[in-house]
């Protein structure tokens, strides 16, 4: 579309596009030459955005770490201890095995998750339009061809890859506790049994048609419930922002009980993560 | 939904961040919380411990403390009551000593009385034969008369 007939849903559209890169037999070509490029298209906002945030969680929690004493702590390792006891308790209250990876995956997942969910409260033509100014000025790109999503969270990707992380160490935990054989079992065995051998057999599609749903369903849940109520957030602070000198109290109003939102999604993903895994690597069914 | 590649970075850059936590951020921090735990743990029971070593020794030094008061007690009574024996002992025994010497005393003078008096009747029989040998110079033989001059001597 052209640069001057801006309409509101151009508007939207243009907020809710991420930033693609791919490779053509041209070379490294961006947004909408990657249109029809298929799968191998990497959205670069997305990637900088969540690896950036992702990096700076490391680096504040590394470096309280490396300063962390056993004696008397100061204010900032007081706040990081605040958290990682938070996160601790919770990983003890909920998964009942001993593992090195829970806590700290749960530990990555909440930070992580919250940063990202944070940038939803930056004012949403900010930074898209300082990278519109940017690409404008640096590269003479027509600003509305800059694509800038600051939201990690409300890219499905970004969701996808965490929830899909999380489901493969369910598979990994479930065959590490009970075997593969086990596993199997689990998936076939319930939740109808009977001590008939032949009506056991009998049921065994069913229970695997119920069980891999209900074992699907869990990453699917994980990723979508993440991303729709970011994106929806995301949608509404877009629209809010195109409403005028109105916006700014709708905007605050909206921001503050964003603040609830994106702590409470952050939380939820990391307590889906531990029950799952709980789940993952208990016995009994 | 437009699923892509970046899925792919995403999920490798998850793994990258779950790694690094679990080696270089969770075990320092975590094990910095679970030692000062342990830390705070162990000095409230060494407080506890304390202070109940301190009441002990508490209740030990009152204990002692009454003991040695009542032993201070028994002492002084004791020595009271040996002041008091021997000042009655001292007592009686200078009693005896004055009693002794006023009987020395007294024998003394009795004796040195009869000694006297012996002298006395003595020189008095001498003075009476005197008297009586003056008076009887002319009428009385002495040795015709010496028994009853000694009759009289005897009588004195």
């Amino acid at each position: 579309m052209a640069a001057e007939e801006v309409t509101l849903s151009s508007h939207i559209q243009h907020h809710l596009t991420n930033a693609k890169m791919c490779s053509t037999d041209a070379g490294l070509a961006f947004n909408k030459a990657c249109a029809d490029s298929g799968f191998w298209t990497w959205h670069v906002d997305t990637l900088a955005w969540s690896i950036g945030l992702g990096l700076i969680f490391l680096w504040i929690f590394r470096s309280a770490a490396s300063k962390s004493t056993t004696g008397v702590p100061g204010k900032f390792q007081c706040f990081i201890e605040m958290i990682v006891e938070f996160v601790g308790d919770n990983v003890r209250d909920t998964y009942h095995g001993s593992s090195k990876l829970i806590a700290p995956l749960a530990l990555t997942i909440f930070v992580w998750v919250f940063l990202m969910n944070l940038m939803d409260l930056i004012p949403v033509d900010f930074l898209p339009a300082f990278a519109g100014l940017v690409g404008e000025t640096a590269f003479g790109m027509d600003s509305h061809d800059v694509y800038m999503k600051i939201v990690p969270t409300t890219d499905i990707n970004l969701t996808a890859a965490l929830a899909i992380g999380v489901f493969l160490l369910m598979i990994g935990y479930s065959i590490k506790i009970k075997g593969i054989g086990g596993f199997i079992k689990e998936l076939t065995l319930h939740p109808f049994s009977s001590n008939n051998k032949l009506v056991q057999v009998i049921l065994i599609p069913f229970n695997l048609l119920l069980e891999t749903i209900a074992l699907v369903a869990k990453p699917f849940s994980l990723a979508l419930r993440l991303f729709g109520n970011l994106y929806a957030g995301e949608l509404i602070f877009i629209l809010i922002g195109a409403v005028g000198l109105m916006q700014l109290p709708l905007h605050f109003i909206w921001a503050v009980f964003h603040i609830l939102v994106i702590v409470l999604q952050a939380f939820v993903f990391m307590m889906l993560t531990i029950v799952y895994l709980s789940m993952a690597s208990s016995d009994n069914h | 939904m437009n699923l892509n590649a970046t899925l792919i970075g995403e999920l490798i850059a998850f793994t990258v961040f779950v790694l690094f936590c679990m080696k270089f951020v969770w075990p320092p921090l975590n094990g910095a919380i679970e030692a000062r735990q342990k830390k705070i743990e162990d000095g409230l029971a060494a407080s506890d411990k304390a202070e109940k070593e301190l009441e002990r020794v508490r209740l030990e030094a009152a204990e002692q403390l009454t003991e040695a008061k009542t032993q201070a007690a028994d002492i002084i009574d004791q020595a009271k009551k040996r002041a008091a024996l021997i000042v009655d002992e001292e007592t009686t025994r200078g009693q005896q000593e004055r009693e002794k010497i006023i009987a020395q005393g007294h024998s003394e003078v009795e004796s040195e009385r009869s000694r006297v008096t012996e002298d006395l009747r003595k020189q008095v029989a001498t003075l009476a034969v005197v008297g009586a040998e003056k008076i009887l110079e002319r009428e009385i033989n002495q040795a015709a008369h010496s028994d009853i001059v000694e009759k009289l001597v005897a009588e004195l």
